[in-house]
């Protein structure tokens, strides 16, 4: 069954007019990957607009292979430049800097974006099997069990996030009370509006990733000097080719980092764990554990494998139950809404041409991505020799210009601009701002799926216990939010333990 | 540090409390059909007072030396905000494109100190290059000023 659907699918996506979309999306997507301030969430974000017109699939195409190319991108910074694009090219850093400053960066990129696709692609081909399944199980959840998978998305990032718990916490709340500002659809009543015409609207997720992650990291990046120390790329084909002569040898560093990521990456906020994990195994199972961070290549192998693994494994809640694993998969989540589809289980047997040309679509896009970026490195590099008084206003630009687009709305570039300054407050003090996208992309889902469940039992939180699918999700969900108050707990009675003995 | 962490937390205390009042006023119980408007944004406004209450009380106890931020990173961090807000207020008389000129302009020559050619040639090309794009090629229409009514658009 499977097979023959992404053999459909395929059909679909190597139109050629898909597969320019294919190719213009990873350009976009890699030079928006390189540039600070731009990352996948607010790049796509930013050419959200640009696909209203388009059909949905070469739409979703467009925005994944930029999605691909964004973290392409990251691992150019994070190895050239040692300037991590995204919290989870902060591990390839440890050894993909040291190696390009031995003058081995030809080496290290080859392996990262190897490493890349080889995640990815092991990532697309457990979707391909798993996402079916997964949707068919969904299709019997009723909103009991949709509210305990909210709750489990939201409690990963408190339980695994490796932050404050609390600032995630506040993080999370603060994001579900923007999304309840404006007019409540099940009762028409006004809530939070205060009689401003303006704020009836509500605040889009869109608005507040431009202004969270593009405006806010810009601040922090001017804030930090803005002098960009690039080595060179010393990239070419024999480069590549001897590189990938030795890659063979971390076989298992590759497999270990695939099924770390995808693990991890199909919960929310995985895939920066997911990418020190790898790290730290193979460290940890490596016979000279004394070179990591000195410019190891499996050093580079290992993050770079589980973050993409995770990557593309934030994908698949999205398009099985309709709940985003990533700050980006939920912006595309908003695209499906725009381009008037419903996310969600059902997307699997009333649009099946969208949905298997969209994971079609992940194998090529990966493919050329991982092609495009080998050949085309020394051009992608040279992006961050522009001068920074030129980028930094060319970025805010784009950002005003993405926000516009939106809702043709003015109100929304000063929102855009009151984001940024609260992501650059709220980042300085290490509050999250991914939970926050999420939850004001799922917020009235979940207020949705709360009532009507809580309208089910008359009342009785009891319903998200009794039920057998959504009591196992609570549970777990509880188990990761109590996580953060056992784990010292834990640390101290294992820690105290062996001292009086 | 310290200051900016606490005054954060009140912020969103204060916050907090405002939407577990206005949730109060249109109902936080249990309506004929189910829970009223209320219910949920007033439980989320309690749970953000207790967790700031409690993020309030750690930093205070907790001292840092560390400043919240410097006055040399400060500077460059104010040199994009200000014009970035005299853009935003320039969109609504002269239109998008022209504030977008003005503003790249301006901080190209103030704070890069490119030479006068460098600095007509981005902040004349990137608007229109973005015209081109969203207006011709997408038709995403921009908020336009004067200059693009005179020009026929």
């Amino acid at each position: 069954m499977g097979v023959e659907n992404l053999f459909h699918g395929f059909q679909i996506a190597v139109t050629p007019f898909n597969l320019v979309v294919a190719v213009l999306g990873i350009t976009l997507g890699t030079v928006i990957g390189v540039l600070p301030g731009l990352g996948g969430a607010n790049g796509v974000a930013i050419l959200l607009p640009l696909t209203f017109t388009m059909p949905p699939t070469s739409a979703i195409i467009l925005l994944t292979s930029l999605y691909w190319g964004a973290l392409f991108g990251g691992a150019i910074t994070s190895v050239l430049f040692n300037i991590p694009g995204e919290p989870w090219s902060v591990a390839t850093t440890f050894d993909g800097y040291p190696m390009a400053r031995q003058g081995l960066g030809g080496q290290a990129l080859t392996a990262a974006f190897t490493s890349s696709f080889i995640g990815a692609l092991f990532s697309i081909v457990l979707i391909t099997f798993f996402a079916p399944l997964l949707a068919e199980i969904a299709l019997r959840f009723g909103p009991p069990e949709f509210f305990a998978i909210q709750l489990l998305t939201f409690s990963s990032f408190i339980g695994l996030g490796g932050g404050d718990p609390l600032k995630s916490l506040v993080s999370i709340v603060l994001g579900f009370i923007l999304a309840a500002v404006g007019l409540d659809i099940v009762t028409g009543q006004l809530r939070m509006t205060f009689g401003f015409v303006d704020l009836m609207k509500g605040f889009d997720f869109i608005i507040a990733v431009i202004g969270l992650f593009g405006v806010g990291e810009i601040l922090l990046s001017v804030e930090e000097g803005l002098s960009f120390k690039g080595t060179a790329t010393g990239m070419n084909l024999r480069v590549v080719l001897d590189t990938w002569k030795i890659l063979p040898r971390y076989a298992r560093t590759f497999a270990r980092g695939a099924f770390i990521g995808f693990w991890m990456g199909f919960k929310p906020g995985g895939a920066t764990p997911a990418s020190f994990m790898s790290y730290a195994f193979a460290k940890r199972f490596s016979k000279h554990p004394e070179r990591f961070g000195k410019g190891e290549i499996e050093g580079v192998v290992a993050p770079e494998t589980a973050a993409h693994a995770a990557g593309v494994a934030a994908m698949l809640p999205m398009i099985t139950l309709g709940i985003p694993g990533s700050p980006t998969a939920a912006v595309m989540l908003g695209g499906l809404i725009i381009w008037g589809l419903q996310p969600g289980p059902l997307l699997f047997t009333e649009k099946p041409d969208f949905v298997w040309g969209l994971i079609a679509s992940m194998y090529t896009g990966n493919f050329i991505g991982v092609l495009m970026v080998l050949a085309f490195v020394p051009f992608f590099a040279a992006i961050l020799r522009i001068p920074f008084a030129i980028l930094t206003p060319l970025i805010v630009v784009i950002c005003a210009i993405g926000s516009y687009a939106v809702h043709n709305s003015m109100i929304d570039i000063w929102y855009m601009l009151i984001f940024g300054f609260v992501g650059y407050v709220f980042k300085k003090l290490d509050y999250p701002l991914a939970p926050l996208v999420l939850a004001l992309v799922l917020g009235d889902l979940a207020e949705n799926a709360l009532r009507q469940s809580l309208i089910m039992s008359q009342g009785s939180l009891a319903i998200f216990v009794t039920r057998p699918i959504a009591g196992v999700i609570t549970a777990v969900a509880i188990f990761f939010f109590v996580l953060p108050v056992v784990t010292p707990w834990w640390r101290r009675l294992r820690g105290a333990t062996p001292q009086p003995s | 540090m310290r200051a900016v962490d606490l005054a954060t937390a009140s912020v969103l205390i204060l916050l907090g409390g405002v939407v577990v009042l206005d949730s109060m006023r249109i109902g936080i119980g249990w309506g004929i059909d189910g829970p009223r408007s209320g219910f949920f944004p007033f439980w989320l406004g309690v749970i953000l007072i207790l967790a700031s209450l409690t993020i309030g009380l750690q930093a205070w106890r907790r001292s840092t030396a560390k400043p919240f931020v410097t006055r040399e990173q400060l500077g460059p961090v104010l040199k994009v905000l200000w014009p970035a807000t005299a853009m935003v207020i320039l969109i609504k008389p002269l239109g998008l494109y022209v504030a977008a000129a003005l503003y790249m302009g301006f901080y190209m020559r103030w704070v890069g100190r490119h030479s006068w050619l460098a600095v007509a040639l981005c902040a004349i090309g990137v608007p229109l290059l973005t015209f081109v794009v969203f207006e011709m090629w997408f038709l995403v229409p921009m908020p336009k000023g004067p200059l693009e009514g005179w020009l026929g658009y």
